[in-house]
């Protein structure tokens, strides 16, 4: 690209401008909790030297790899879930014709829009001892007396579900959209049966949106700190209530700093994946 | 076939909106307990206005909206403008940085803030609300701006500079008409995202500058609220003008 000597000044602010924001907001900080880390904790400074790796060791201690190991279980939990209930969402969802479909899509976001703290508030209405859920049940018989709903496992999984089942359903319509019918007319033709066109085709098609979906739920559900505080009590954690009490009350950073550093580590590894099965799938597509 | 996938549909969407449903019928429930229906009332719509700390917070929230969405915005485009035209050295990383930005969890993005403003010694306050709320906006609007500037003719900003135009009268005058779409759709993107967040508000804020989603979130943590619900509602109905606005934008745009 040709550029004259009077284009430079205004392409240079620009980029000086991005490129400021991006080093000093993104880069720096990020580089700080690595560093913070490795390093000691300290009650006034909260980081100081010497460099060790007991951050990392802490992470190993029963108690909290008990809490991790739970949390990672939920978000698991969670991601199968909102997996079961988006791909079929997500694959209905696309037949449906054109003009419908952008109001269904227009719905699925209107959430996504919405104040999740609200709607976490809104669950906790229905999920209550004296709730409606609760209510229902009784007067439909179902149940004598009010089962213990809030405050447990499942209604933090439930609270979960509830608020990332868009970011799955969104990757998967899209990769539905794009499967193309006469590639499924064609196996047909060449005589697979339903189940064989949609493990041979449908399933590797649509996988780079599944592990889309999985990353854009798994993390979030390790991190979003505010279900568990609302829905779950106090045994129901997830890594995000273990780094923000880290961070903002037992003021150790770099236990908080390395519980994070594991979380961002896991989303490089699924974004690895994402990027090896989109690759995959365009070298045989091709 | 049809139908089972009609009505799957159906139900998926009826347990989306049962509870949203729940919270705006029960923001107009006269009884305090919220479990039984004690007849129509706007109590708790009146006794959100009554109180000032609230109210407050309202504002706050707001004007901090209002002002990172604006920020982010300038600064989206441009970088997006940037990203479009020109060469340079470290476009991947900086296309990359974005990303990180965008799928990394909040929560990595508010401790690393927080970590940065403690050690500048920034005062926890708008300051730091305002560039936390910038950073985590800036990638949206990137991408809003970017997807429209794909489907542009190129030629159209060679024939402004062949005619003499300089690169910024170029940007002005070609430029900034064309994405302004997406400038709009992305500012309501950068303001509903700011006014929704709490994981990485709950680091960067100080008591000088209360916001209304960390307000909401003290006030749930315990127990049930009535002014809750009504507040919901409210901002229910505020994001769904917000995004239809938006929608209508894009879509105006497009014929």
């Amino acid at each position: 690209m040709m550029l004259s000597i009077k284009q430079q000044p205004f392409r240079a602010a620009v980029l000086v401008l991005v490129w400021g924001w991006l080093l000093f907001l993104v880069l720096a900080p990020n580089m700080l909790v690595v560093g913070a880390s490795v390093m000691t904790r300290n009650p006034s400074t909260f980081i100081s030297f010497p460099l060790n790796l007991d951050a990392y060791r802490q992470l190993f201690n029963p108690l909290y790899l008990e809490v991790f190991l739970h949390s990672l279980y939920m978000a698991a939990i969670t991601t199968l879930i909102c997996l079961l209930i988006g791909y079929p969402f997500a694959w209905a969802l696309s037949r449906v014709d054109k003009r419908r479909q952008m109001l269904l899509i227009f719905l699925l976001i209107v959430p996504f829009w919405t104040n999740s703290l609200v709607r976490t508030y809104a669950l906790k209405l229905i999920l209550a001892t004296n709730g409606l859920l609760n209510s229902a049940l009784i007067s439909l018989g179902v149940l004598d007396e009010p089962a213990q709903l809030l405050y447990t496992e499942g209604a933090v999984i439930v609270g979960l579900v509830y608020l990332l089942l868009p970011f799955m359903v969104l990757p998967l319509y899209s990769v539905f959209e794009d499967l193309r019918q006469d590639v499924l007319l064609a196996s047909h033709d060449l005589g697979a049966g339903r189940l064989a066109t949609f493990k041979n085709i449908i399933v590797p098609l649509t996988l780079p949106g599944v592990l889309a979906g999985v990353m854009l739920v798994l993390l979030p559900a390790m991190g979003l700190f505010f279900v568990p505080d609302i829905l779950g009590g106090s045994r129901n954690l997830l890594v995000g209530n273990v780094i923000k009490n880290q961070f903002l009350d037992a003021r150790n950073w770099p236990f908080g700093a390395a519980a994070s550093i594991v979380l961002t580590l896991t989303m490089a590894l699924l974004m690895f994946a994402h990027r090896l099965s989109k690759r995959r799938l365009g070298e045989e597509g091709a | 076939m049809r139908w089972l996938s009609r009505s799957y549909l159906a139900l998926v969407y009826l347990l989306l909106y049962v509870p949203i449903v729940v919270l705006i019928v029960f923001s107009f429930n006269d009884s305090r307990t919220g479990f039984n229906w004690g007849g129509f009332s706007l109590r708790w719509y009146e006794s959100l206005f009554n109180n000032h700390a609230m109210v407050q917070a309202m504002w706050n929230s707001l004007w901090l909206a209002l002002t990172a969405a604006t920020v982010s915005t300038c600064i989206g485009a441009l970088t997006a403008l940037a990203l479009h035209r020109y060469r340079f050295r470290g476009k991947k990383v900086l296309n990359g940085m974005l990303f990180v930005v965008m799928m990394s969890p909040e929560i990595v993005l508010a401790i690393s803030l927080l970590g940065l403003f403690l050690l500048l010694g920034l005062k926890l306050g708008y300051v730091s609300l305002l560039l936390a709320h910038v950073t985590f906006c800036l990638p949206f609007v990137v991408i809003t701006v970017m997807a429209r500037l794909s489907g542009f003719d190129e030629r159209l900003p060679e024939a402004a500079r062949d005619l003499g135009a300089s690169d910024f009268t170029m940007t002005r005058t070609v430029l900034i008409p064309v994405i302004m779409p997406a400038l709009m759709a992305g500012w309501l993107l950068g303001f509903t995202l700011s006014m929704d967040d709490v994981v990485v508000s709950t680091f960067v804020s100080g008591p000088s500058y209360e916001i209304l989603p960390l307000r909401i979130y003290s006030m749930v943590r315990v127990g049930l609220k009535p002014e809750v619900n009504a507040l919901g509602t409210l901002l229910l109905v505020f994001s769904l003008v917000m995004l239809m606005l938006s929608q209508w934008i894009l879509s105006r745009s497009k014929q």
